[in-house]
């Protein structure tokens, strides 16, 4: 117990996160430029056709990432959010602040894809498919967390309130993700669906394999980087902080 | 019976503002203990943390002997707050506003109890008008009605006195003297000058939050 | 207190005891049921507006569509919902912020009463005089939009059963801006995403009622979701009503 309790107060100070994030960020970078180099070129240029859709399937390779992502960094969002309400971690709300404009950018590309998906497919930008329903709803969800944090005065409160609602919001995702499928099956859409595909063949889910993982190191290196300037930020006024900027100037 | 409430090497920050450090607190039966302080100090948060109601804080307090976090409910059953708002409904009746009050303490329904306590404030006659067309002294009247209505020994007061005209002050003061003698204990901030007594003690929150002259 | 002072002074002069935790959960639940609906009755015009409200709404649809009576119908399910829904969110902003700026509300906080409790016993108010009045008004409103007959008792009553967990999800919204000196637009920001999956079973209940499916499968997930709200909603209200009193 004593260690993991020292371990998580360890974790909890900002200036040990400064520090080893600085180590692990470049790895990070570094994997996501890379597989998402590998990903792009392999998936858009030597993946075979869909003999439906032809090349146009191709979107999956970003749109498929970008909604994992999207869900992902929600549900990271929240999991902040309680490690802060609960052990009143501090670096935990950084990330979680830093997370959410992040998560909404994702869930933006992930519709914008659907939708220039949609153009060849459906013959029209916004289809009411199942998928892009819920990344609808959820970039709602964001836009929300978003205000709330962004209309309290005192910074205390708007981190516990944001870290509330984040966690409102992700009990809440499966049960609307369900209704909306739901409620999909039962107005019987036309079309086939974004994601609702046969078996693909391995050359061409490897290639979005990889774009998943470059998609999700891209997402922590880059939570890092910024995580790490909002404790400039937010220290700005600590010791630590008054030594660093006296080192490099 | 001895109450008691300590605070050890309480310290608040806010919004990375700290608001004070280091502070230990002993108060006891039979005390007033009065926050000083200029405007920003923290008088307020303080009264908020010792009452129970903001857990933000680092540092511990005991409720007799016993860690807060532990006895927070028999805490709040021993504790009567009144904050900067009276906590008045104006739609309601002062005596419909004591009812819910008397009700939320967990005390059974008892009209001769709210008649009594209402009067205590002078408010004899206007138990049926609604708060709203009171005025402001008189709403705060109905808040501290609770002192008699509610019978606590842990009195803890955010700017009791505003409002009220200097008979009710000096009432209030004399009731507050009452209330420490009795065994009970006080803590208040006040603008208002407090009379000396042996009862009282004082606290004094510096800018910034060094405290001074503590104990 | 002129005149009083003696009596102030004087006191009883007992000796004040330490108390013992003790029960009264029920009297506090009951007296602040009692208290919430007794300011509202004082105020009837806030009970009234939401109904006016999803009155006019409805009354805007033919308008703006098309008084085609076919039509209508077979949109009307979506619209009354829809037009309940926001009834219900128009009344939410004063649920807690009327107790927030009299002070009533640090006062909730510090009772020895479990503030979950306190707070499910505000949300019936807020259910009993608003969701419950919209569902038993929905089939009049579903006479003017032409639903067809055999499906207003299933109208009324998933809207009785959907406005509830409406108004515990809604209440959360209402914690976490009550605050804020402009919540307002912010609840709506901030609920209408979660109201979704109790729009979809609602008017899906009544869609399938006209269809003539049989709606209990609808009607059970609505109670299941009210059963998921009842259990969690009253923690979040809670944490979010500490966060807005103290930060």
């Amino acid at each position: 117990m004593g260690m993991i309790w020292s371990f998580i107060h360890k974790l909890g100070s900002p200036k040990w996160f400064y520090g080893i994030s600085a180590r692990l960020m470049p790895w990070f970078w570094v994997a996501a430029v890379a597989l998402i180099l590998v990903g792009s070129a392999w998936g858009l240029a030597f993946a075979p056709a869909d003999y439906q859709q032809g090349n146009s399937f191709r979107i999956i390779y970003v749109h498929v990432p970008a909604a994992f992502l999207a869900q992902s960094i929600f549900v990271s969002m929240a999991v902040a959010g309680l490690v802060y309400m609960v052990w009143k971690i501090k670096v935990a709300d950084m990330a979680a602040a830093m997370m959410a404009p992040l998560g909404a950018a994702m869930t933006f590309v992930s519709l914008f894809s659907g939708a220039v998906w949609g153009v060849p497919t459906w013959g029209t930008w916004w289809m009411w498919d199942a998928r892009l329903t819920s990344m609808l709803i959820l970039l709602f969800l964001y836009l929300g967390v978003i205000a709330l944090r962004g209309a309290f005065t005192s910074r205390d409160s708007a981190s516990r309130a944001a870290s509330v609602l984040a966690m409102v919001g992700v009990i809440n995702i499966p049960i609307i993700k369900y209704s909306v499928d739901w409620w999909y099956t039962l107005h019987q859409p036309a079309t086939f669906t974004i994601t609702g595909r046969a078996a693909m063949p391995m050359e061409m889910w490897a290639p979005l394999l990889i774009m998943v993982l470059g998609f999700y190191s891209f997402f922590i290196a880059l939570t890092l980087m910024r995580t790490r300037s909002e404790i400039l930020r937010r220290e700005s006024n600590k010791r630590w902080v008054r030594d660093l900027a006296g080192e490099t100037r | 019976m001895s109450l008691s409430l300590q605070a050890r090497k309480l310290a608040c920050e806010r919004d990375d503002r700290c608001l004070f450090e280091d502070l230990d607190l002993d108060i006891r039966a039979g005390e007033i203990v009065r926050i000083e302080g200029p405007n920003g100090s923290g008088k307020t948060t303080l009264l908020k943390i010792l009452s129970g109601q903001l857990a933000d804080y680092q540092g511990e307090l005991f409720w007799n002997g016993m860690a807060m976090r532990e006895s927070r409910q028999a805490f709040l059953e021993n504790l009567l707050y009144l904050g900067h708002a009276p906590g008045v409904k104006s739609a309601l009746t002062p005596l419909e506003n004591l009812t819910w009050y008397q009700a939320l303490a967990g005390d059974n329904d008892n009209e001769a109890a709210r008649l009594a306590a209402l009067e205590s404030v002078g408010l004899a006659g206007f138990e049926d008008v609604p708060a709203g067309q009171l005025s402001a002294g008189q709403q705060r009247r109905v808040a501290l009605a609770r002192l008699e209505l509610t019978p606590r020994p842990l009195w803890v007061l955010d700017e009791p006195f505003t409002a009220i005209d200097r008979d009710g002050v000096a009432a209030l003061e004399e009731r507050i003297i009452l209330h420490a003698r009795s065994g009970g204990c006080v803590l208040v901030t006040t603008h208002h000058e407090l009379r000396n007594t042996d009862e009282l003690r004082r606290v004094h929150l510096g800018t910034g939050g060094q405290p001074h002259g503590g104990f | 207190m002129a005149g009083s002072e003696t009596q102030l002074t004087s006191g009883d002069g007992r000796s004040v005891s330490r108390r013992e935790p003790g029960g009264g959960l029920a009297v506090a639940l009951w007296a602040t049921l009692r208290r919430d609906l007794l300011l509202l009755m004082r105020r009837r015009s806030e009970v009234l507006n939401p109904l006016v409200f999803f009155a006019l709404v409805i009354t805007l649809f033919p308008i703006g569509i098309s008084p085609d009576p076919q039509l209508l119908a077979t949109i009307a399910p979506g619209l009354l919902w829809v037009a309940a829904l926001l009834a219900a969110l128009l009344s939410l902003d004063s649920l807690f912020r009327g107790d927030y700026d009299d002070g009533s509300l640090e006062q909730l906080l510090l009772t020895p009463q479990p503030l979950p409790m306190l707070a499910l016993a505000k949300v019936t108010v807020h259910w009993l005089l608003t969701g419950l009045p919209l569902a038993l008004m929905a089939p009049v409103l579903g006479i003017m939009l032409s639903l067809p007959a055999g499906s207003y008792l299933v109208l009324a009553f998933s809207l009785a059963l959907g406005t509830a967990s409406l108004s515990l999800i809604g209440a959360i919204g209402a914690a976490l801006t009550v605050g804020l000196s402009r919540g307002g637009v912010l609840i709506s920001l901030l609920v209408l995403p979660l109201y979704i999956p109790v729009l979809i079973f609602g008017a899906g209940a009544v869609q399938a009622a006209v269809v003539g499916d049989g709606a209990a499968a609808h009607l059970a997930i609505l109670g299941a979701l009210l059963a998921l709200s009842l259990m969690l909603a009253p923690w979040a209200i809670a944490a979010s009503l500490r966060i807005s009193i103290n930060g």
